[in-house]
């Protein structure tokens, strides 16, 4: 038994070297260009371009909003991609509940047409979308991005409110019926709190899928400019360094948020953990 | 006087058949056509004026037009003069200046990166029949600026109010082949389509089209994406006349791209961020706009890059001011493309941008302006712009430079189909 | 008496049942209605206008012109096969960086698990159009990286990355990289980890336990961050077109330049679909052997 236990440990040993340093490389290679970006944000470029380093400098990030075109584009992407995500995370978390609860016909028939949504590549989903427009004369613009929005956030929403879903014990619905509440009472008092992180994973999940969507955006846009789009435009000429300042201002909030949400999980244990600690003791 | 649109079709049973179907006239057709056809050329050679005379105007909106006060202008970035204020914004001292004198106040963009990219934006709000939101736009002559004339999607110029135009305009681009009586646009700037090459990089001197094919400049050679200028230049390069080649003569001209890119020679097909490859030393020769490489000498505050014309010939582009259909402020638009042939005004244009004004006679203001500069520095770099020939051309330059070449709506696709093969490979 | 009592029980019931039996059609309807005005249909708009011909300035019109599709693959044979060729490089490269990772942190990474991941997901929260712009910065000839190691001879002064295949099928993996992660993940960390437990017991060695125990349990999480990573890979045309050179191009770009440059509407439509048809039967095969119910779980 012991020699086969120290037989194991130098295997063991350099396993836990390789592996480790080999998930921190990942990582490292996934910061890269978000470490680069921000570094470029400080640069004190004279010229339009950005790729050689000329200096220090914090004017960039004192003047970030000083390019109107790209402040009107980052509220467009902001107001198109709210309004999509509320959209559609109604629509699809309707869609998750009645696949959840009920069997009705056309089920598997609205479940591939989701995946299918998934799957289909955006340069197809966004022409065909470019040619039903141009088919019917409507212009190109700010509805026709919501709606294109809309359309391939859905799915996304179904899921994952059909995953959060899946856990969910019917029980609790049957016991508040059982108690006299009507269908739609069950849902809002009992339902929609428990599936409530799901749908919020949702909306925020489609939210970031929409503010970065260029494929799909590009074709139906027209005239108007979002975020992705009007970095893309700007590759041409050089991007400006508000552009890096923006996108480090947008992984600050980010990282805000990521651990905002981690110090408000710690935060609920801990207080549940002393109230059920209070409570024994009482 | 009515205005010639096309309509689009209703939904009714006959949709499959003719989802985009337009309707066609008969004028719309004569219209059309002479637009396209190389019969346009002849047009202004005098013939086709008779002709032109014979077909009523179209999109004629001045009865009716009054001024508003406000100016809607889109163009292509860096093609104007800018400064900056004391805050750091960007301002454009010619706009100002216009503002001071008309009252008309200019919202200036630059949406403008790619004639078919913004064409592309702009044709379903046209085709609905609807406005784009601008007033002037500037559309590089080609197969866009055809397809708006073809689809009467540009509103039709008044004569009487462009006095500036045909009185400073330079001969070259009064009357060009594209536009025959400069009924619905007026030249912005040209360029030309030549070569440009870092000095640092290359010692020794380049000046022919086949320098692009050295094999000592491997991996770091650029050519266009665009379809009008890599295919013209190479026909030059080869000794073809654009305006004369047939269908056998641009497939000889894309075997010949295609064995540059199979040699590996080739780094990339660029759009307009060559010039962003040329400064970073991504590439250190490539295809390039006259006007482009000054604004990046400027920016890296050297003069490593230069620009030529190959000696085989260059291919010389005019990008025309024009207004689209719906525009809301027409009058204020014409007043403002009539401004900017006043000489003084054309050249303090040409003295930030670099590229060939319409208005040969702004080059006397120019050296004036040199001979009047406080300091050596601005003295030299604006009597260089006077003498430069990427700015005020010489008639012997211009002999050996050649416009696109005109194409049909057949033969545009089949140019497109020949040298994308190569280009989008 | 007693009859007036039974009806007055039947009517509520009536109405309840109807509209228990309405209630998953009403809600569905708003969603399938979006899905199918907005997805379905112009999918049939997209065929319809594969189908047609003429031009930009005198319009299109339905001829059933099949020449589309032969004319398009006969042309742009080449492209098709850059953009599988990539899109599985890259889905690769993703799987090879992604399920160590996925694996370190379920397995090792304790207490952390969560911390680790959300940091691995951060870089996702900024536009892809910037970030891979940054790669584009990086990996500059004479970029950060690759000028000191020129300088410092360690490479050849000729060597590039940019504007090659590396460069485009690295960004593709870089940029879809979660869309393989989170799949292996959620499917890794369902694992029981008893079954490990056991395997142990039984004197498997560590690599065993990967081999026939963990990784058989996580083949369905594999296999969706397989198709939900290739099937955008291959689609896409913006890292080509930033970090990819002459002769990398892949259909997607060849699709947007047949829009939006040429205005070949026929032709670029008989492209688009002919790539959604091969998509499609990719996705049959996969529904035949896991069945969506697997897509479905693993997420």
């Amino acid at each position: 038994m012991s020699a086969a236990v120290t037989a194991r440990r130098p295997r063991f040993r350099v396993g836990s070297l390789v592996l480790p340093s080999y998930a921190h490389l990942v990582i490292l290679w996934l910061f890269a260009p978000i470490i680069v970006m921000a570094i470029f944000g400080f640069n004190d470029t004279h010229g339009k371009y950005n790729f050689t380093w000329a200096g220090f400098t914090l004017k960039w990030f004192l003047h970030p909003f000083g390019i109107p075109t790209l402040v009107s584009a980052l509220t467009n992407s902001v107001v198109t991609a709210l309004s999509a995500t509320t959209i559609s995370t109604v629509l699809g978390t309707m869609l998750a509940l009645a696949s959840h609860r009920y069997d009705y016909r056309g089920r598997t028939l609205i479940d591939a047409v989701l995946v299918m949504n998934i799957a289909a590549s955006e340069v197809v989903v966004g022409s065909a979308l470019l040619t039903l427009f141009v088919t019917y004369g409507v212009g190109l613009g700010f509805v026709t991005i919501v709606l294109a929005q809309v359309m391939f956030s859905i799915p996304f929403v179904a899921i994952t409110v059909r995953a959060r879903l899946a856990g969910f014990d019917p029980a609790l619905e049957e016991a508040a019926q059982d108690l006299g509440a009507s269908p739609l009472q069950t849902f809002f008092l009992v339902t929609f709190p428990v599936i409530f992180p799901g749908v919020l994973a949702a909306f925020l999940l489609a939210l970031a899928i929409c503010l970065d969507d260029y494929v799909i955006t590009s074709f139906v846009a027209g005239n108007t400019q979002t975020f992705p789009l009007w970095v893309f435009g700007a590759t041409r000429e050089g991007v400006p360094p508000q552009v890096n300042v923006i996108g480090t201002f947008i992984f600050g909030f980010g990282v805000l948020l990521a651990v905002g949400g981690a110090t408000y999980r710690t935060w609920r244990e801990r207080k549940l953990a002393r109230e059920s600690a209070i409570a024994t003791r009482a | 006087m009515t205005r010639d649109r096309d309509l689009p079709e209703s939904l009714d049973a006959a949709w499959l058949r003719g989802l985009t179907q337009t309707r066609i006239t008969r004028r719309t057709a004569l219209a059309g056509a002479g637009a396209l056809s190389l019969s346009a050329f002849l047009a202004a050679c005098g013939i086709g004026g008779t002709q032109q005379n014979a077909v009523s105007h179209q999109n004629w909106v001045w009865d009716k037009a009054t001024k508003a006060g406000t100016l809607d202008f889109a163009n292509w970035p860096l093609y104007i003069d800018t400064a900056e204020d004391s805050a750091g914004n960007t301002t454009y001292p010619s706009l100002v200046e216009f503002t001071k004198q008309t009252g008309i106040k200019v919202n200036y963009s630059e949406p403008i990166q790619d004639n078919a990219e913004f064409f592309a934006k702009i044709a379903p709000q046209l085709q609905a029949g609807s406005a784009i939101g601008y007033d002037i736009i500037v559309v590089t002559n080609g197969i866009q600026l055809t397809n708006l004339m073809a689809k009467h999607w540009l509103t039709e110029l008044d004569p009487t109010k462009l006095s500036n135009f045909f009185q400073n305009g330079s001969k070259r681009v009064l009357n060009r082949s594209f536009d025959a009586g400069n009924r619905f646009t007026i030249p912005w700037q040209s360029g030309f389509t030549g070569i440009a090459y870092n000095t640092k990089k290359i010692s020794r001197e380049i000046n022919s089209y086949n320098d692009l094919y050295d094999p000592a400049f491997k991996g770091k050679v650029g050519m266009f994406t665009n379809t009008q200028d890599t295919g013209n230049l190479t026909l030059l390069g080869m000794g073809i006349k654009p305006q004369n080649s047939k269908p056998s003569d641009w497939q000889k001209a894309a075997n010949k791209l295609k064995g540059l890119r199979d040699s590996g020679i080739l780094r990339k097909f660029y759009d307009q961020s060559y010039i962003k490859a040329l400064s970073a030393g991504d590439t250190v020769i490539s295809m390039a706009w006259s006007g482009d490489v000054y604004q990046a000498n400027l920016s890296a505050e050297n003069t490593d890059l230069k620009f030529l014309l190959p000696k085989e010939g260059g291919v010389i582009w005019t990008d025309n001011m024009c207004i689209p259909l719906g525009a809301a402020h027409p009058l204020d638009a014409i007043t403002y493309m009539n401004y900017v042939y006043d000489p003084k005004v054309a050249a303090q244009l040409a003295e930030a941008i670099n590229y060939i004004t319409p208005v040969s006679t702004a080059k006397a203001v120019v050296e004036q302006d040199a001979a009047a500069a406080p300091d050596a520095a601005t003295r030299d770099s604006l009597q260089a712009t006077a003498n430069s020939s990427a700015v005020f051309p010489s008639d012997a330059d211009l002999a050996n430079t050649s416009y696109y070449r005109e194409l049909n709506p057949t033969e545009s696709t089949q140019w497109n189909d020949i040298f994308n093969a190569v280009i989008l490979s | 008496m007693a009859v007036a009592g039974r009806i007055a029980v039947r009517r509520p019931a009536l109405a309840m049942r109807l509209g228990r039996a309405l209630a998953p059609y009403l809600l569905v309807l708003p969603g399938s209605t979006w899905l199918i005005l907005f997805f379905l249909f112009p999918l049939l708009t997209l065929a319809i206008t594969s189908l047609m011909s003429g031009d930009f300035v005198s319009g299109f019109q339905l001829t059933w012109n099949f020449g589309n599709y032969t004319y398009g693959l006969a042309l742009y044979a080449t492209q098709y096969t850059h953009s599988v060729e990539y899109g599985v490089s890259a889905t690769l490269i993703a799987f090879l960086f992604a399920y160590p990772t996925a694996y370190w942190i379920t397995f090792h990474a304790g207490p952390r698990k969560s911390a680790y991941l959300l940091v691995l997901l951060l870089p996702f929260f900024v536009s892809f159009v910037l970030r891979t712009l940054s790669w584009e910065t990086l990996m500059g000839d004479d970029g950060p990286l690759l000028g000191p190691l020129k300088s410092a001879h360690l490479i050849p002064s000729d060597f590039r990355v940019l504007a090659t295949p590396i460069a485009v099928t690295f960004g593709l993996a870089y940029t879809f990289f979660p869309y393989m992660l989170l799949p292996i993940y959620a499917s890794l960390e369902k694992i029981d980890k008893r079954l490990v437990e056991a395997a142990e017991d039984l004197y498997a060695s560590r690599f065993e336990v990967v081999r026939r125990v963990i990784f058989p349990l996580s083949i369905p999480g594999v296999f969706a961050g397989v198709l939900l990573t290739g099937i955008p890979t291959t689609a896409d045309f913006v890292n080509q077109t930033l970090l990819g050179g002459a002769g990398t191009t892949m259909i997607g770009r060849v699709i947007e330049q047949q829009f939006e440059v040429s205005a070949n509407y026929p032709l670029a439509s008989a492209l688009a679909f002919v790539f959604m048809l091969g998509l499609l039967a990719m996705l049959l095969a996969y529904q035949r052997l896991f069945g969506t119910e697997e897509l479905m779980r693993a997420r």
